[in-house]
């Protein structure tokens, strides 16, 4: 199926891509050249399948809950574009 | 020396015809004479290589023997490792050193190996041509106009060239063996949990995996044997019982029952592949394996299948670079949205936004079922297919690629190259383990044999992989690199 602008400017928002007008066509071209490769499995009849998740169908493990990281805090934010008295620094949000 | 096999390598450390630090100097003298070109390394760490090397060559002195004690090692640019740039082959991370090691480099660095540096790879190891690097495409060693294949294409075209001893790689659709077969080499997908993922930077998180990318099979065992192990950091690492992938390289094949999947030699196949790949079964039958057909009836739905949980996994995982925490972010960001926007297309490139925007339509409200949960269902039927294949058979044995190592910026959309990856993306949804083993040649370019065995049976691949390197020489081509005055032959 082939997607509309509006359809590919939805996708880009909750994507928290930035898509411009110029690149809407060719993302929507891109995008839905790919779902005609997907939409083969609509032919298959999989109404008694049931979804594998992983490979072997494993559950995943639980361990106690316990602290197992040191606190690397300053370390790690120096990673960080901006960060300040141990905090991360983003625009403001508030007004 | 360069050339030699980790096998090899290990004995000669072993025997004191050579130091550790005389070997990873000659390994960064022909990075230092080669990369330029090939473009296999992102980053080359050569002060600490040749401290871990000094390091390797005391311990040995004070009594250790490792078999992996002071030899040269590249790991992929996805692997974490503290205190070294881990880019993940993306701008979004290109001032990212990473803060501690992902288990499968601290393995492998406690076992003595060298850390040479890192691997080019296509961008979060999407892609199969090493093309959406943001560091520049690496480059085949047998033709530079030529890809080394991808995602691994760096590690892949670093083992073929000699850059480095042994590699490390990741698979999460062929990303192993398929710039294993395009550039000569052997590269081990391992079973899904056999190899920790804790410090690999997520592409898509039920089908990644690591391994190796060898010059022999012999090696990949040796390699498998330090990186396989649970891993409490990793909840989907599976506690296996102990194993010594080395002990059963020599095991008699006869009796071997070798399943040959009549989907995997249609006319979508090179020709000149098929006869090679028919002829290298030929040489397991003469050591004794027994040779059926085989039917795989959903292979050419795995793709499909593929192409929904591969970008759906990853649009989850990839939300986490967000500009806030580390990595790229925007100039001037307006406002928090903004920054989020911007920093996130300016910080990926075109293939990864892609998948992203596939992954998160297909996650998107109204169209989970018609698109995840069938993949899902899909996923079954492919796995299904092989456990019943696995009935009558031991090994299933096929071309790792339809066709040899194509030319560079040869791929007009991002399907055609998908569809190159045809015989590989199955294993990864059913979670099995395979291989990849050079079969031939075809126009010059090396081409790969895939072999692939049922769950956790690594050692069965290992096995069948080595006792067709004995009788074979496929594996001991070179390429010629003519790039400078200096040869491999030095």
């Amino acid at each position: 199926m082939a997607l509309t602008k509006t359809e590919v400017e939805k996708i880009a928002h909750l994507a928290r891509l930035h898509v411009s007008d110029v690149e809407a066509e060719e993302v929507a071209k891109g995008v839905s050249d790919i779902l005609a490769l997907i939409d083969k499995m609509q032919s298959v009849d999989t109404d008694n399948v049931e979804p594998l998740a992983h490979p072997f169908d494993a559950a995943q493990k639980l361990r106690p809950d316990v602290v197992t990281e040191p606190d690397r805090r300053d370390e790690l934010q120096q990673l960080a574009p901006q960060s300040q008295d141990g905090l991360f620094l983003v625009p403001k949000v508030i007004e | 020396m360069i050339e030699k096999t980790v096998a090899e390598l290990s004995a000669a450390l072993a025997a004191g015809e050579t130091t550790s630090v005389a070997l990873t100097q000659a390994y960064l003298d022909q990075i230092a004479a080669h990369n330029e070109v090939l473009n296999a390394y992102i980053t080359v760490c050569a002060d600490s290589a040749i401290a871990q090397a000094r390091a390797a060559d005391e311990a040995r002195a004070a009594g250790s023997s490792a078999p992996l004690l002071g030899i040269p090692i590249a790991h992929k640019d996805l692997f974490c490792t503290a205190g070294v740039k881990t880019t993940s082959g993306s701008k979004i991370l290109h001032n990212f050193i990473s803060p501690y090691d992902a288990t499968v480099v601290e393995r492998l660095q406690a076992a003595g190996a060298v850390m040479l540096g890192k691997t080019n790879m296509d961008e979060f190891a999407m892609g199969s041509s090493n093309e959406s690097s943001y560091y520049g495409v690496a480059r085949n060693p047998w033709n530079l106009d030529r890809v080394p294949g991808g995602s691994s294409g760096g590690s892949a075209a670093a083992v073929a060239a000699d850059l480095c001893a042994m590699a490390t790689g990741t698979d999460t659709g062929g990303s192993i063996r398929q710039p294993a077969a395009f550039c000569g080499i052997t590269g081990l997908k391992p079973s899904y949990g056999r190899v920790s993922r804790w410090g690999m930077i997520a592409y898509a998180s039920s089908l990644d995996q690591a391994g190796p990318l060898c010059k022999t099979a012999e090696d990949a065992a040796i390699l498998l044997n330090v990186m396989a192990g649970v891993d409490e950091k990793d909840s989907t690492s599976i506690a296996l019982p102990p194993e010594d992938f080395t002990a059963t390289l020599n095991n008699s094949l006869k009796g071997l029952r070798i399943g040959l999947p009549k989907q995997h030699f249609t006319s979508g196949l090179n020709p000149a592949i098929e006869s090679a790949v028919r002829n290298a079964v030929a040489e397991l039958e003469k050591l004794g394996a027994e040779v059926k057909e085989i039917n795989l009836p959903n292979s050419d739905l795995a793709i499909s299948a593929y192409y929904v949980i591969a970008p759906a996994e990853a649009s989850a995982n990839l939300s986490r670079f967000d500009g806030v925490r580390y990595g790229y972010r925007c100039e001037n960001p307006v406002d928090l949205e903004d920054m989020y926007k911007r920093s996130r297309s300016e910080g990926f490139g075109e293939e990864v936004k892609r998948r992203i925007m596939i992954g998160t339509y297909a996650l998107s409200a109204g169209f989970y079922d018609a698109y995840y949960r069938k993949a899902q269902k899909i996923r079954r039927l492919v796995k299904e297919d092989y456990a019943r294949a696995f009935e009558d058979v031991d090994v299933i044995i096929g071309p790792t690629t339809p066709s040899p190592a194509f030319a560079l910026n040869s791929m007009k959309d991002s399907v055609t190259m998908y569809l190159e990856d045809i015989y590989t993306i199955a294993l990864n949804l059913a979670g099995l383990p395979g291989m990849s083993v050079p079969a031939g040649f075809v126009d010059g370019l090396p081409i790969g044999m895939q072999l692939v065995a049922k769950d956790y049976a690594e050692a069965t691949l290992l096995n069948v992989a080595h006792q067709f390197q004995q009788v074979t020489n496929w594996h001991k081509k070179k390429p010629v690199l003519t790039t400078s005055e200096k040869t491999t032959e030095a």
